[in-house]
């Protein structure tokens, strides 16, 4: 059939652009030759904002960039101020911080095999995961009061200590989860619609990878086997035991398989902070209005989406001077194009959802 | 502060092989917080990320950054920085370069070097408008085509 | 005598036609809330229960709505195909019911009553047909709609059904051959008389019209001219109100329609089940008719079974499903039963 190529614009409103991204697409025969994302749209000038606030200001506002992921959101930018102070967190914060970290990991993680199921046509998973996501927004209210946008991570430590009840809510969950992955698992693994859906699909070279700065489980799905946590500790991770796991298709399926495995060791992770959980405090002695040694910092953590970074720049006044943040899904994003060109305009979906973008964080 | 960089022998490596091969083209060695930074001139930039990444192996850009100063600090300094993050898989490095930019000048593109550099320069073109030479397709990424103005300057307005 | 006769012989054909108007009606409205309930279980939700008892009244609360809304054409459409296509849709479905029995012939005061419209020779090949008139209200629809979605939508639609005919009409043909008869009532009377429905002696006949079935009622896994994550909602991404609940009424229909049509032809219709088992006998107590719906419900829970399990096909896959194997197989099915049917 004779089909001239056809530009298709996919959102900004459209079931499965994952918030408010715009895919501007050529299609010849559904078969996808170009892909432009025009992103901005929840563009609130995050970095702007935050050189008029002062450094403890920032923290609750970081919820609001990844916010499937806000703890993790919360401790990449913790991190970088303490390390511009100089400051010593107590063990025990650092411990608090891994397991919540985690728990946010596990969240989402489980909410983007949702998405991405659903984006597939498998609806059923995206309920599934969301029941098990569910009990860990729960443990987070229970911890702090908030369930999505958390700020459950402050200068110096944690803001609460973790008690017998929320200790016991997340190891119910440590529990459960395998049972319900499982259950996941069992519906898609071997499922030929699946892998025939997500095998071979958007593969991406390890080279084009690390030359699109492509982080996270995307770069670990094409055999880089880099994890921040291990490669460059921070928090006390060195303490724990846990494997990174690495795939080396670098399509969708890979993707998938890398995300599901993680959240096992994230799963982990939680359980071996929680067993090994040091007394002491959970808050340096901080002053309630932080002065910061002028100075810069770049410091990044490994959020669930990859390489989450805060570029810190202090003027010695109680506000800085700029903060830059490194956000994964802009870069991931990024990459789309290189992914879905000579693939099926379905396959743009699937690849999309295997990215694991936020739009909160990109447009920041 | 550079004294310290005998701690970190590998990263001492990279800043002494700089400074052997482009000379006084590297204005500025900075050792500081186990960070270490380069400061150059605009035109040494490609040649020097092009040696950083071929002959010292930082093969990933992790960030590019931009900066407005409005007052900069000294004779000769000019008001915007934009800042390279550079990283290597190898040993787990990191390494900045720090480019200084005036009002009106521009700065070499590097996304032929790094791909991860396209929407990180578009952004901040976007927020500084400073232009990159050479970029292939250099357009406001987050605001509008028909925006006025750079909000992350520090003489954007904030009200109004 | 003459004026009961009168009465019969007007009265009953429009009781008849109301009937079987009201009788796919009814169907889709316990289908759709049949659909958000049985899907809502399998996902742990608790689907719509506010509406009338158990929120069975759901659909029609929503129809209501969907009856008041705004009617949007858009303005580069073409009015007339736009307007068209979704009575040609609804008409097509709802037509192929005329030829649908609904159970088998019963007495009323002496009177023998046929439960259905029209009785035909070819009523198998006449039910396949008009249904197959509905492609065209989806193509007209997608196209005067003026926009890639719906067009993108209405042709893998177009390519889908005509793709999922051959197989259908191939596995059609193996009943056919041991009913010696396209007449749906003769295809349940001869299963009564062989004391063994077709889909225990044609299995594979079965599984192939059964997953063409799905693949023509666009619906899960295959439903891609609809798929939401990709298409928006397909070809009828721009209808609203009234228009649009005529297409979604109309692929209910349709999946009445093709489990009706698995019914009659693979499972003995209104006959009751374990004809030749004596001891279960009594379950003949029952009126052939809800021994009909009780099977044709079967069906569509099944529908809404997969539709819970399975994620979607790709295009290409589909296609590849179609012509390399349900083609392939449906032919090799065809010519085995015809030696076979030959030999015995």
């Amino acid at each position: 059939m004779a089909f001239k190529e056809i530009e298709l614009n996919m959102g900004p409103q459209h079931p499965s652009t994952h918030g408010v991204l715009r895919l501007k697409l050529r299609v010849d025969n559904e078969v996808v030759t170009s892909v432009e994302p025009v992103i901005g749209y929840l563009h609130r000038g995050m970095e702007k904002l935050w050189e008029s606030q002062t450094y403890a200001q920032i923290v609750p506002m970081t919820d609001r960039l990844d916010y499937l992921a806000a703890l993790s959101n919360n401790l990449g930018y913790v991190l970088a101020v303490e390390k511009l102070m100089g400051l010593e967190v107590p063990k025990r914060a650092q411990y608090i911080r891994v397991a919540l970290v985690e728990l946010q990991r596990l969240a989402s993680h489980l909410a983007w095999v949702g998405f991405m199921a659903n984006d597939i046509g498998a609806m059923s998973v995206l309920l599934y995961a969301f029941e098990d996501r569910e009990a860990v927004l729960d443990i987070f209210e229970a911890y702090c009061g908030a369930r999505l946008t958390v700020h459950g991570i402050r200068i110096g430590g944690v803001p609460f200590d973790l008690d017998e009840t929320v200790a016991g809510m997340i190891r119910r969950v440590l529990d459960e989860t395998p049972k319900k992955l499982a259950d996941i698992e069992k519906l898609l693994n071997d499922n030929r619609i699946w892998l025939h859906r997500t095998r071979g699909v958007g593969v991406i070279s390890a080279v084009d990878a690390v030359d699109l700065g492509l982080t996270g489980p995307a770069l670990r799905a094409t055999g880089v086997p880099w994890d921040i946590r291990r490669d460059l500790p921070y928090s006390s991770y060195e303490d724990f035991e846990f494997d990174v796991p690495v795939r080396t298709g670098g399509d969708v399926y890979d993707r998938y398989l890398v995300r599901l495995e993680e959240i096992r060791q994230s799963l982990r992770i939680v359980r071996q902070a929680l067993d090994r959980l040091p007394p002491g405090p959970h808050l340096a002695k901080v002053p309630r209005l932080l002065k910061v040694p002028p100075g810069e910092v770049f410091h990044t953590i490994e959020a669930p989406k990859g390489e989450l970074g805060f570029y810190i720049r202090a003027n010695g006044t109680e506000r800085p001077e700029r903060v830059k943040m490194k956000s994964p899904s802009f870069i991931n994003l990024q990459s789309l194009e290189r992914m879905s060109k000579g693939y099926l305009f379905s396959d743009v979906v699937g690849i999309l959802g295997s990215l694991d973008i936020v739009l909160g964080e990109i447009d920041k | 502060m550079l004294e310290e960089l005998a701690e970190a022998p590998a990263l001492k490596r990279v800043a002494d092989a700089l400074r052997e091969r482009f000379g006084d083209a590297v204005l500025e060695t900075v050792y500081e917080r186990k960070e270490l930074s380069f400061r150059l001139g605009a035109r040494d930039l490609p040649a020097v990320l092009e040696f950083l990444k071929t002959g010292h192996d930082f093969n990933a850009l992790n960030d590019m950054i931009g900066l407005d100063r409005l007052a900069p600090p000294g004779e000769g300094r000019k008001r915007f920085e934009i800042l390279y993050q550079l990283y290597r898989f190898s040993d787990h490095r990191r390494a900045r370069v720090v480019v200084e930019v005036g009002l009106s000048e521009s700065v070499p593109s590097i996304v032929s070097l790094y791909g991860s550099a396209d929407w990180a320069e578009r952004e901040i073109f976007d927020m500084f408008g400073i232009r990159f030479e050479g970029h292939p397709d250099l357009r406001r990424i987050y605001l509008a085509e028909d925006f006025s103005g750079h909000p992350l300057r520090k003489d954007f307005p904030l009200e109004g | 005598m003459t004026a009961l006769t009168l009465l019969f012989d007007v009265l009953i054909p429009v009781i008849k036609i109301a009937a079987v108007i009201l009788f796919p009606m009814v169907m889709v409205i316990v289908l759709i809330w049949m659909e958000r309930r049985v899907v809502a279980f399998i996902q742990g939700r608790l689907g719509p229960n506010r509406v009338g008892f158990q929120g069975l009244l759901q659909p029609i609360a929503d129809a209501t709505k969907l009856f008041f809304k705004e009617d949007i054409i858009p303005r580069e459409a073409d009015r007339l195909l736009f307007n068209l296509s979704p009575v040609l849709v609804m008409i097509s479905s709802l037509l192929a019911f005329a030829f649908v029995p609904l159970g088998g012939p019963f007495d009323v005061m002496g009177y023998t009553i046929d439960p259905w419209i029209a009785r035909s020779p070819v009523g198998l090949l006449l039910v396949l047909g008009l249904s197959a008139i509905g492609v065209f209200g989806i193509i007209f629809g997608g196209w005067a709609s003026n926009s890639k979605y719906p067009l993108m939508g209405a042709l893998r639609s177009v390519v889908q059904v005509l793709s999922y005919e051959i197989p259908l009409g191939l596995t059609v043909l193996t009943v056919v051959f041991f009913s010696r008869s396209m007449d749906l009532v003769a295809i349940v009377n001869n299963q009564k008389d062989a004391k063994v429905w077709f889909g225990f002696l044609l299995p594979f006949s079965f599984l192939i019209f059964w997953i063409s079935g799905i693949a023509e009622t666009n619906r899960a896994p295959f439903d891609l001219p609809e798929a939401e994550s990709e298409l928006v909602a397909g070809y009828h991404t721009e209808y609203s109100g009234m228009k649009f609940a005529f297409f979604y009424i109309a692929e209910y229909a349709h999946m009445v329609l093709v489990s009706s049509l698995v019914v009659l032809l693979f499972f003995g219709g209104w006959l009751p089940p374990f004809p030749n088992v004596r001891a279960l006998a009594f379950l003949g107590v029952l009126p052939g008719f809800v021994w009909y719906l009780i099977k044709i419900m079967f069906f569509l829970y099944l529908y809404i079974w997969i539709r819970g399990t399975l994620p979607r096909y790709r295009f290409d896959a589909l296609i590849k499903l179609v012509w390399k194997w349900l083609v392939p197989l449906a032919l090799l099915n065809f010519v085995i039963v015809a030696v076979a049917w030959y030999l015995l």
